[in-house]
């Protein structure tokens, strides 16, 4: 039941072929992207295609791909930069992983195609340095795609030549954030830079940038291949294509999903998911990320799509559904939500270093039954402030689904402090 | 000047120590390399999880402690691997084998609860795994001498 209504596009190969064939890849329509793009289209016929398809970025933020593309293809500059973006870190995300392991040559081909289009001979992928398998697979791939002359110099006989390098990261989920990641590269603390300027015109040791997503890349070649217009027909208005999934929590089958935008929240859980684990009541979905949004039952039929989800202040984040059920604590969510982010801010501005510190000390005495009723006043100010003067995006974004849960299980978080009990006894 | 690949090179130094750690002089000699500063090197080399400034055992165990660890009982998994090594986090066993670590989540979320020892993930854990697996290591290393 759930595979027909998948749609694979990203993961077209995963699984199909073997990862560390070049030769396998190639047989299925690998790199034909490229070499359309070298022989048939100008950088300039690459970039509106790629904008005409609508693609929007897949890290979360979902920034139309073209127009970056378009941005450092005008900038001018002795040296620009492509960065694949395979620092995934939020809790709860594999897509990436899976990606990487499954079809490394699909993100490569994008990077190609990406520097093909913005005038760009130089890329760098990004992999946390836990993901041993990623870096090691797509070492493999880099390796080989040189030998059969797609990467290096004059790359299928034209004048167009390209290199990438992986650089490993070291333990940090702030620097999936781009210009953390970009001082990261660097060499320095991954600490992010103020914007503007943004990365298209001002990135890597100063010059311009495009960073995209593992998963963004690995659009790339299937609409060069198809077209704009194909990959137009799918999904809904404002979310055009696939985005790949990772199911978890409290479900029947724990997984990865790539659904067509526009396909209802319930769906994925209910029928993909094939529901809540031992017959029980669904409580709430923490998706996008515990960065993401906290989704209701009442709020369970919403399409996945930027538009619809914006309405009810949440969006595919970074592709994580982690499904919650009627025995799950909201307090004890919060808690270990608290808990990753006072861990994980970088310290540099106070909002977020002071914030997410604060928060953990209030939900955890909360949790221990020593809560007061002010704390709730004390942590939605706090969350307020901390979303609007952070710095960056991990501060900004931190207090997301802590805030959600004081407004959509308020009583919940009263029973913890006014009878000093857990109501399902966490 | 090298523009690149400094935490690289603190990667390798790293993985060359025996005792898995970033000496003085491995930093000092890699920030002469790159032509940092050493007190910015040394920034780098504590800002990084994977990175530690204190000798460490053989190997790293990092468990993940995040939403879908947590709610497949991860706590359960820390509590069993504190028990079963008599150590904390931060700590090295005293035969110098193990070091506990906790790690941000490792994308092993549809395995959950989640490991990793050095390179090598391990999922769908159970307390009662935990001796079984530290005990192959262990055994591992004795056929290696």
């Amino acid at each position: 039941m759930s595979e027909e209504r998948q749609l694979r596009i990203v993961l077209r190969n995963a699984g199909l072929i073997d990862p560390d064939s070049i030769d396998e890849y190639i047989a299925h329509d690998g790199y034909s992207a490229l070499e359309r793009v070298i022989s048939e289209m100008s950088p300039d016929d690459v970039i509106e295609e790629i904008k005409k398809s609508e693609l929007r970025g897949r890290g979360g933020a979902g920034f139309p791909t073209g127009k970056k593309w378009e941005f450092t293809a005008k900038a001018d500059s002795d040296q620009k930069y492509i960065i694949c973006n395979a620092d995934e870190g939020e809790p709860g995300t594999f897509k990436d992983r899976g990606i990487m392991e499954g079809d490394p040559h699909s993100v490569l081909e994008g990077m190609m195609i990406a520097g093909y289009a913005t005038g760009t001979n130089k890329g760098y992928i990004y992999i946390r340095g836990e993901y041993a398998l990623s870096i090691k697979r797509l070492q493999k791939a880099i390796d080989d795609a040189r030998e059969y002359g797609f990467l290096g110099e004059h790359i299928l006989g034209s004048g167009f030549a390209f290199d990438v390098e992986i650089r490993r990261g070291a333990g940090s989920y702030i620097c999936g954030e781009e210009t953390a990641l970009m001082e990261s590269i660097e060499g320095k603390r991954g600490e992010p830079r103020k914007k503007p300027p943004y990365p298209p015109t001002c990135g890597l040791w100063g010059k311009p940038t495009v960073i995209n997503n593992v998963e963004t890349l690995a659009n790339i070649a299937p609409i060069v291949i198809n077209g704009a217009d194909w990959f137009k027909g799918i999904g809904v208005e404002g979310s055009r294509g696939t985005k790949v999934f990772n199911l978890m929590g409290d479900i029947n089958w724990k997984g990865v999903v790539e659904i067509p935008f526009g396909t209802p929240l319930s769906d994925i859980v209910m029928n993909m998911g094939k529901g809540i684990r031992g017959g029980r009541k669904l409580k709430a979905v923490v998706l996008g990320g515990v960065s993401g949004s906290l989704i209701t039952s009442e709020e369970l039929d919403t399409p996945v799509d930027f538009n619809s989800l914006a309405r009810i202040e949440a969006g595919p984040g970074s592709g994580s559904i982690v499904v919650l059920d009627e025995t799950r604590c909201i307090v004890d969510i919060a808690r270990d939500i608290a808990y990753f982010f006072r861990h994980e801010s970088c310290g540099k501005c106070t909002p977020c270093r002071v914030g997410t510190e604060e928060m953990y000390r209030i939900i955890d005495r909360i949790s221990k039954g020593e809560g007061e009723e002010r704390d709730i006043n004390t942590l939605e100010s706090l969350g307020k402030s901390m979303m609007l003067t952070s710095f960056c995006g991990l501060g900004q974004t931190a207090p997301n689904v802590i805030l959600q849960s004081l407004r959509k299980f308020r009583d919940e978080w009263l029973t913890h402090i006014r009878e000093k009990k857990c109501p399902v006894n966490v | 000047m090298k523009r690149s690949g400094f935490i690289e090179e603190l990667h390798e130094c790293q993985e060359k120590e025996e005792k898995n750690y970033l000496s003085k002089k491995n930093i000092m000699e890699a920030a002469q390399h790159h032509q940092v500063p050493p007190a910015r090197a040394y920034g780098v080399a504590t800002f990084y999880t994977m990175f530690s400034v204190q000798p460490r055992g053989k190997h790293i165990i990092r468990i993940c402690r995040n939403l879908s660890c947590h709610l497949a009982g991860a706590e359960e998994i820390v509590k069993k691997l504190r028990e079963t090594l008599g150590i904390d986090f931060g700590q090295t066993t005293e035969d110098g084998e193990f070091t506990l670590e906790e790690s941000s989540c490792l994308g092993m979320c549809s395995l959950s609860p989640a490991m990793m020892i050095d390179d090598v993930p391990y999922g769908n854990l159970t307390p009662a795994k935990i001796p079984e697996i530290l005990e192959q290591i262990r055994r591992r290393e004795n056929r290696n001498e």
